[in-house]
């Protein structure tokens, strides 16, 4: 049982040296009817990190998500992806710019197996016609071979070697937010969102899944995490920002966010001034 | 592998047959292949009793086996690979013979193999002009618009002097053949002839009377027709093997699965969709040209009843939606048995709804389920298992 503290000093200086922007959100609101779902949120994600998206249940966190990936069309504000303004993009044309994800409540494709979950995120970059596939001409041939090279990796990757060829709905639950963190990173991302991937693990569970991340980000993946479990999310970004009622209150490394005191009010709520 | 294969024996056996042939030798599968075809094209010719039907052309039945068989391997890439339930799919039946019809007689004189081709294409158009305003809806919903366009079909067909309204157009010529004399009935000559056997008890006898001409298309004998549509037929399914193991496949599936999971996974789920609608559409469109030049030459517009699109998905619910050997033998069935027992004619439709009602109670994936569905099930039972024996335990500790 490795209940060993995580590193819980993501050196900051790498912070400031990574450039590039990835993701922008600026002035982001979302309503629905009389629901203000994201109140003028703005944030960036820069190339290489791992950002961490926090807040009390209802906050906006999964809606973020939704309007990133293209399932909600946001009321005002813009997202920029690589420089793309994402407004009326279509979903899978979002993915294939380079943004991939999971989800929550775990969506793999029950009757196929670990091994062809992956290949369909593998396929987004395929150029394969109907008829060549019809006619095995080449291309068919070696993008097939690739993807299914890829595919194994990937599973060997996130730790679901020997099961490849079970069925989707046959794997353990671990497996299964596994396995979907294999399909995301089939599709080749830049960005990778993470939807509380270690919702329902125990605490080694929970260690591994950090070193999963860090191993997704050294190979080059921005990954954007949303999740519940403070110690994990303290333990593996390097830079936090926090969501209450779709109103961003607060930005900075996990240090800061410890120590933020809107974001310990939003968490554990205020009482009187002596109550902490 | 060898560890593997003695594994498995020691246990039970549970691989598909596909599985074990795919384990087997090539020369063994060379051989079993060629076997194997011999015999469903000499079907027909080798009359075996008990499954030669008497008060009715054993050819001609053969060959509305694989009408069917056709329609179902169509409508299995829709229902069954896609997941759109098309519950209109005799409407490009329908399509598919009127243009035939249409090009070969009524207003053209278009020779068969020129019109079948035109028929595909027109067929898959059709299935793209209802497809692309119509999957935007899902589940229910499609199935009540294609239920819409069945009817939509026959009852315009019905209207429309230009296609022969109520009347019908008879005269639809045979496909052309090589070496048949150009005299009805037009199947006499052709490349060669072949007898057929005629069985006396369980004593073959062969039959020199009536002969068989390869290649000659005629009135009175099917079996050239059930050569030739079974040759289609085995194009479409080695088709049908190839795009089902590739990206399409892939993406069908996993749009049946969960679409909006698969839009997020970059597959663009509109346009697969639409593929699968027009390639099932092609498919019915091409059954329904075979259908219009066979034999008889007439179709009307009560040859499409609604009936018809139910027997078409119960065909690929019967046989095991999503394996496309599971939809040849649920066509296959749902064609033969009624010819077969002719002689209850009046109970038919009962005996087979009492059959339908059986499955859908005890069988309810179909007789011939895909290999997933088979290993979940498989799966749940190992799990079942499990749960008990841990209950018994718990009990005993108790």
């Amino acid at each position: 049982m490795p209940d060993t503290t995580p590193d819980t000093t993501p050196d900051t200086t790498l912070g400031a040296k990574k450039g590039r922007t990835v993701l922008r959100l600026t002035n982001a609101t979302l309503r629905f009817g009389g629901l203000t779902a994201l109140n003028d949120v703005s944030f960036e994600i820069n190339e290489g990190e791992i950002f961490g998206l926090i807040g009390p249940n209802g906050a906006g966190k999964t809606t973020c998500f939704n309007a990133m990936t293209g399932v909600y069309a946001l009321t005002s504000g813009t997202i920029e992806f690589e420089g793309n303004d994402l407004a009326g993009r279509k979903r899978h044309k979002i993915t294939k710019l380079g943004m991939a994800r999971t989800f929550q409540n775990i969506r793999l494709f029950k009757s196929m197996t670990a091994l062809e979950n992956v290949m369909v995120g593998a396929d987004v970059h395929s150029k394969v016609s109907f008829f060549e596939a019809l006619f095995r001409l080449p291309r068919h041939r070696t993008t097939e071979a690739e993807a299914l090279e890829r595919a194994r990796e990937l599973l060997n990757l996130v730790g679901i070697e020997g099961r490849h060829d079970e069925l989707a709905a046959n794997l353990s639950y671990g497996d299964q937010r596994r396995l979907e963190i294999a399909r995301a990173m089939a599709t080749k991302p830049t960005l990778l969102c993470l939807d509380e991937p270690a919702a329902g693990f125990n605490p080694a569970e929970k260690q591994r899944l950090m070193d999963l991340i860090r191993k997704l980000r050294d190979r080059g993946v921005t990954v954007l995490l949303i999740e519940h479990d403070m110690r994990l999310v303290m333990g593996v970004t390097d830079r936090i920002v926090v969501l209450e009622f779709g109103r961003k209150i607060a930005e900075g490394t996990p240090a800061e966010i410890r120590d933020n005191p809107a974001v310990i009010a939003a968490y554990l709520g205020v009482e009187e001034e002596d109550a902490s | 592998m060898a560890k593997d294969s003695s594994e498995t024996k020691v246990k039970k056996d549970r691989r598909g047959f596909g599985e074990k042939y795919a384990a087997a030798p090539t020369p063994v599968k060379v051989v079993a292949v060629t076997l194997l075809l011999v015999l469903v094209y000499a079907l027909p010719l080798l009359r075996p009793p008990i499954l030669t039907t008497n008060s009715i052309d054993f050819g001609t039945v053969m060959f509305r086996v694989i009408a069917f068989a056709l329609v179902a391997l169509g409508l299995n890439i829709v229902i069954g690979y896609a997941g759109l339930l098309d519950l209109g799919y005799v409407g490009f039946y329908a399509i598919g013979a009127y243009t035939t019809a249409v090009l070969t007689v009524y207003h053209y004189s278009w020779p068969f193999f020129l019109a079948l081709p035109a028929a595909i294409v027109v067929t898959m158009i059709s299935g793209v002009l209802l497809g692309a305003p119509t999957l935007r809806v899902r589940g229910d919903y499609l199935a009540i618009v294609t239920l819409g366009f069945g009817e939509i079909i026959r009852i315009t067909v019905q209207n429309v002097e230009w296609v022969g309204a109520s009347a019908g157009i008879k005269d639809i010529p045979h496909p052309t053949g090589i070496g048949a004399k150009p005299n009805p009935p037009f199947d006499q000559g052709g490349l060669f002839q072949v007898p057929r056997l005629q069985w006396d008890g369980f004593v073959p006898i062969v039959d020199l009377e009536h002969k068989t001409s390869f290649l000659a298309f005629g009135s009175r004998d099917a079996v050239p027709y059930y050569w030739l549509i079974l040759t289609f037929l085995l194009l479409i399914l080695i088709g049908d093997r190839m795009i089902k193991a590739s990206r399409v496949g892939r993406a069908w599936e996993a749009t049946r699965e969960d679409e909006d999971a698969a839009e997020l996974m970059g597959v663009p789920t509109f346009k697969y969709k639409l593929m699968a609608f027009a390639l099932g559409a092609a498919i019915g469109g091409m059954s329904g040209s075979f259908y219009a030049s066979s034999q008889a030459g007439y179709i009307n517009p009560q040859s499409f009843p609604l009936l018809l699109s139910m027997l078409f998905v119960a065909t690929v619910v019967v046989g095991g939606s999503g394996n496309r050997w599971g939809a040849i033998a649920g066509g296959a069935l749902v064609a033969y048995l009624p010819e077969r027992f002719r002689d209850f004619a009046d109970y038919r439709l009962l005996a087979f709804g009492l059959a339908l009602t059986v499955l859908a109670v005890w069988r309810p994936e179909g007789l011939f389920p895909p290999r997933r569905t088979r290993r979940a099930k498989a799966a749940e039972a190992e799990i079942d298992a499990l749960e008990e024996g841990t209950e018994n335990e718990e009990v005993t500790h108790a």
